[in-house]
């Protein structure tokens, strides 16, 4: 394939001075060649050179603006979780100590948040994770327009918070909505999907599960596809169904894909924002009249950009940082539990 | 010695080769036909998944009264031009939609180099630390972005950027996912032979990267440079902070001014949320194949 490479034996350390970008004239004599001496020697030290540093070239970029927009915010975060900041003077710094964390432990409403985050978190990881499940199974047959299928469940992965949430606000209207309405044909009493605590709880995890679960389904079909095909062979001369197949082989194979998007989903779920933000209607960042759906993302954001509280909202976001570092720290126990059972 | 400068010979069969050769170990897998359970179930799923984004259109092209009442409009009304028209001029559409190209594209761009740049370097090269800023970039995939915005707000009101694009493009134009996606490609893609080639045909490293690692990295930065676009895109969090719907907003930052309701009237909501959808859909007509291999692909090794 590559008839270049057999030549690299031995000749690899002056090789590429022979040959630089432009072809370099060669005069017999002396002279000349004390010249072409000199110049050979200056173009392998470039080389070597070239070779030393040009590693660091290619992966500066991404470490210098990870430098400015990444490390240095992050850390003057914890910096400024330590003052009173307001957003009107964000340069007038007034040392305060561990008073913004205080302040926010005392408050009930970091607490509801928090509470908020969980259950909606749970409510639309649960679900989305298990329907994406099923339908990568369904996906992992041989199907006439499967592309199609694919496509399709990927579509909504596509469509941005702000559009999303504004459909199903509408479709989750009390008076005029298409939920209330398909429930009332069934029956059912409308439904205040805004203002219940547990309604608009479940209507945000709808807006949620509807934009991920394709996106999940397509990680696990690719997870399946990857499943070799003996192990589906053995265990049907075994007498498996195809359920069984299904828990014994597909499930088993794909634990650290579903570890690996239980994780993901986590993080996702913690720092959940635009659907409630924009849930609330005209409300703005309060999360319903009784904040019954205001999640952590959101109290940030009240507290920050609301209330102008910048100090505060560095206080939230360092402990979100934190619940997330508690959540990594059991998904790896978990893991490891995992991996000794097998 | 041979005196061929390596160009053809190298980008010709290795760029195309692994990822042929690749293709049918992904591919294998069970390959039991569906049966018609299965039709129906994936049918309904496709429903559900597509419903809401058909309703969108239908919403826009009706009037508000008509949405206020009971059954809500299954089927296509005479006003979706009108609509539009409203959303584009009360909502600076036109604006909006032309400032998330801008950033959606130069977000992608620069992701896309910035990363097979670092992917290659991770994949290929040697050097010190290597492997300890190699953990610091899979580090840097679990900070929340909440962490970093109340002091990047600061840097932005400091530099006066607030409302200008690059305090949206800028933050973003690197990403510790991109970096990662490019070295698993690029460490089984592009055969390490193939480089030494080139330098021993006296290549230098940018010579290297811009003739045998781009086009070897080609398929993976097309893959890339949609997802990221995408992300941009819909990017609501840092955008709704540092942007306002009175200055330069994006799709999403102008969308939440016509939710918030400064234009009460619903249908002209949803048609604002088509415009903002379109072309994204769009891009799914037709890419959706490779941007479905591509979350694949990097669910595989991810």
């Amino acid at each position: 394939m590559t008839p270049v490479t057999g030549t690299a034996s031995g000749t690899a350390a002056t090789a590429p001075s022979a040959e630089g970008g432009a072809a370099p004239e060669r005069r017999p004599g002396t002279r000349g060649l004390a010249a072409a001496e000199r110049r050979r020697e200056r173009r392998s030290r470039w080389y070597r050179r070239d070779v030393r540093w040009s590693p660091y070239a290619f992966v500066a970029p991404f470490f210098l603006f990870f430098a400015a927009f990444g490390l240095f915010p992050l850390l003057y975060t914890g910096w400024a979780s330590l003052h009173r900041v307001e957003l009107t003077a964000p340069t007038d710094m007034e040392w305060v100590g561990l008073r913004n964390f205080a302040r926010l432990l005392e408050d009930e409403f970091f607490w509801n948040a928090l509470k908020n985050t969980f259950t909606i978190g749970v409510v639309s990881t649960v679900p989305q994770l298990l329907i994406a499940l099923g339908i990568a199974h369904l996906l992992n047959y041989k199907l006439r327009g499967s592309m199609f299928f694919r496509v399709a469940a990927l579509t909504p992965y596509a469509t941005s918070v702000a559009a999303a949430t504004l459909v199903f606000v509408l479709m989750f209207g009390r008076d005029y909505g298409m939920v209330n309405w398909a429930l009332g044909l069934a029956g059912v009493e409308p439904v205040d999907w805004q203002n219940g605590e547990w309604t608009s709880q479940i209507a945000v995890s709808t807006i949620v599960v509807w934009r991920w679960t394709g996106y999940n389904a397509l990680i696990y079909l690719a997870a399946m596809q990857a499943v070799p095909n003996d192990l589906y062979e053995s265990a049907a001369l075994d007498g498996a169904s195809r359920w069984q197949q299904f828990v014994h082989v597909t499930i088993p194979s794909l634990r650290p894909t579903i570890l690996f998007t239980c994780v993901v989903s986590t993080i996702g779920a913690t720092q959940l924002f635009g659907e409630p933000l924009l849930f609330n209607g005209g409300g703005g960042a309060t999360g319903g009249a009784d904040h019954q759906f205001q999640t952590l993302g959101l109290y940030l954001y009240e507290q920050g950009w609301v209330n102008l509280h910048l100090g505060r909202a560095s206080a939230i976001a360092w402990t979100m940082f934190l619940i997330l570092l508690l959540i990594g720290a059991v998904n790896w126990l978990i893991v490891r539990r995992l991996r000794k059972s097998t | 010695m041979p005196t061929t400068t390596g160009e053809p010979t190298t980008t010709g069969p290795t760029a195309t080769g692994p990822a042929a050769v690749r293709r049918p170990r992904i591919r294998a897998g069970r390959q039991l036909h569906g049966g018609r359970v299965t039709y129906a179930v994936l049918t309904l799923f496709t429903l559900g998944s597509l419903f809401p984004l058909v309703w969108t259109a239908i919403a826009a092209s009706r009037t508000n009264g008509r949405l206020a009442q009971t059954p809500p409009p299954f089927w296509f009304g005479g006003n979706l031009f009108k609509n539009l028209q409203i959303a584009w001029t009360d909502a600076n559409m036109g604006t909006a939609l032309l400032n998330t190209t801008v950033v959606a594209g130069t977000v992608a761009a620069g992701t896309v180099v910035f990363s097979t740049l670092a992917g290659f370097a991770f994949a290929k090269l040697r050097f010190r630390f290597k492997n300890l800023l190699m953990l610091l970039v899979i580090g840097t995939m679990m900070v929340p972005p909440q962490l970093s915005v109340v002091p990047l707000y600061m840097l932005i009101a400091e530099l006066s950027w607030t409302d200008r694009l690059q305090s949206v493009i800028l933050p973003t134009l690197v990403s510790a996912f991109g970096v990662f996606f490019m070295r698993q490609y690029l460490s089984e893609a592009l055969p390490s032979e193939v480089i030494e080639a080139a330098r021993v045909d006296g290549a230098s490293s940018w010579r290297v990267v811009w003739h045998v690692v781009f086009p070897a990295a080609r398929p993976a930065m097309a893959v890339l440079g949609m997802l990221t676009f995408v992300m941009a895109w819909n990017d609501f969090f840092w955008p709704i902070i540092a942007l306002t719907q009175n200055g330069s907003p994006t799709v999403q930052v102008a969308l939440t001014g016509l939710g918030r309701g400064y234009i009460p009237d619903q249908s002209v909501i949803m048609a604002g949320a088509l415009l903002g959808t379109l072309p994204l859909l769009l891009a799914f007509v037709v890419f959706g194949r490779q941007i479905v291999g591509g979350i694949m692909q990097g669910a595989v090794k991810g």
